[in-house]
């Protein structure tokens, strides 16, 4: 009895942890996409010389949150002759991968929800599911430019998942352990970006890629394809899809600070301020690359991931291999 | 193919950071935007409004018009509607009492400012009036003159 007791406690201590760590999630998921999509019209403003949103709120900061009343109150419209079940289903299985990746990143020594020892896995695992959603919204919409948004994108992915692996898989080597805690634990001294530049210069490139982002947003290309997989939602399911986007971003740079920047390790300020710093800064180079660099042509992007990111991420992995070995 | 070519790998690289600092160098310059309700553009002392009337240099509450009609009959629009003027008791000259400029067919060729014998005219810099009635571009220039009295 008393043992079933104490299992009962523990199980229960252990929900009502991953509980609080899901809200904690959420919470940093929607005040992340909040912020991003302000920043990211501040910045563009900033860089066209134009001042970005100032009328609601201080600086503008309150627009997000317009917008979000805004979208919640739109009708939700579905277009005759779309596959139902699959375009209902699309912005809802577009946004769980999305969460599940946090679970795993550490925000701070002990600012965790759950430390796996196969955390990079899973990350890996559960972001490139975000491409069958993509998959999904295109096919299910009935519409062409849909159609070839998500086509482009399943060929992105599976082209630019490989070096960004690859490039994981040399700072892997260096560790012997998957678990990011380990990771970010392992960095105390020397950040990865110093001994391993070109994984850190591949992961970011193909991170790029992975999140959609100019110069690779192909799949929503607004001058050729309308708005890509997206074109036939629009209100709350729009906003998911919006949401994730920002969210994938959010990771990508979570995962690049975790790898080569150390994590929270930094002096002076507590951890997840570093923590948060680095990958803000790195959110602001994504942001940056939009408003300098233009989109690439298709065959242009697989050739960069397949003849060059690719080569140059498995040499990197033998010669990370070779001189562990020695 | 320019991908197994590393020189021109390191260009485009160096190329894309010279982008990147282009656009770096915008976003921490100072932005030009105008917030044109609330801040307005100084206009050059050139600029070809609507036509206005001038103070007399002797007698700043007056114009120095003298009615003579020469912009009402030399206007190639007809934009200039009513010159009218009376002559009042002890006075040697006439005054104005209503001048009416017909905005909507005029071109700002400025043959009247030119023409004035007193220089009673002058461009005036006001670009943003609107209106809603195609009246409403019937414009007082004595009204406005006494109205620019007051403030």
């Amino acid at each position: 009895m008393k043992t079933i007791n104490n299992i009962i406690e523990l199980v229960g201590w252990e929900a009502i942890k991953l509980l609080i760590g899901l809200i904690g999630v959420l919470v940093v998921v929607v005040v992340n996409a909040l912020v991003l999509t302000w920043a990211e019209r501040k910045v563009s403003g900033h860089m066209q010389r134009r001042i970005g949103p100032k009328e609601v709120g201080p600086c503008g900061m309150l627009q997000p949150i317009a917008d979000t009343i805004k979208l919640i109150a739109k009708e939700l419209l579905t277009p005759q002759n779309v596959e139902r079940p699959l375009y209902f289903l699309a912005p809802v299985i577009v946004f769980i991968p999305v969460m599940v990746s946090f679970v795993v990143i550490p925000f701070d020594a002990y600012l965790q929800v759950k430390d796996i020892n196969v955390g990079i896995l899973v990350i890996l695992a559960f972001s490139s599911l975000s491409v069958l959603s993509i998959l999904l919204a295109g096919w299910g919409s009935n519409n062409k430019y849909s159609l070839i948004g998500s086509v482009r994108s399943v060929a992105q992915n599976i082209a630019y998942e490989i070096p960004l692996l690859l490039a994981l898989l040399a700072v892997v080597l260096m560790t012997n352990s998957l678990s990011l805690r380990d990771i970010v634990e392992s960095q105390k001294g020397l950040w990865y970006i110093v001994s391993q530049p070109i994984a850190f210069l591949v992961f970011f490139i193909a991170g790029v890629a992975e999140t959609n982002r100019t110069p690779f947003d192909l799949p929503e290309a607004e001058s050729e394809l309308v708005a890509g997989f997206h074109t036939e939602y629009s209100g709350m399911r729009f906003a998911l899809f919006f949401l994730a986007e920002y969210t994938n971003i959010f990771i990508i740079c979570a995962i690049t600070t975790t790898f080569f920047l150390g994590g929270y390790h930094g002096p002076i300020l507590p951890g997840f301020v570093w923590f948060f710093g680095k990958t803000y800064l790195l959110v602001f180079v994504i942001l940056w690359f939009r408003w300098t660099f233009p989109r690439v042509r298709f065959d242009q992007l697989l050739n960069f991931s397949w003849k060059l990111l690719i080569p140059v991420s498995l040499l990197n992995l033998i010669v990370t291999g070779g001189i562990l070995k020695l | 193919m320019a991908l197994t070519n590393p020189v021109a790998i390191v260009k485009g690289a160096v190329s894309l950071i010279i982008g990147l600092g282009v656009t770096i160098k915008a976003f921490f310059s100072p932005v030009v935007t105008v917030q044109y309700p609330r801040v307005e553009l100084k206009i050059s002392p050139r600029f070809r409004g609507h036509t206005k009337l001038v103070a007399d240099k002797d007698n700043p509450d007056k114009t120095s018009c003298i009615v003579c009609g020469m912009c009402e009959k030399n206007c190639p629009s007809g934009a200039i509607v009513k010159v009218v003027g009376e002559k009042k008791e002890g006075e040697k000259k006439k005054t104005l009492t209503s001048y009416i400029l017909d905005f909507t067919t005029c071109s700002q060729c400025g043959i009247c400012v030119e023409i004035c014998p007193v220089d009673a005219l002058a461009f005036s810099a006001e670009y943003n009036r609107a209106v809603f009635t195609r009246e409403g571009c019937h414009f007082d220039l004595v009204k406005e003159f006494e109205k620019r009295k007051i403030h």
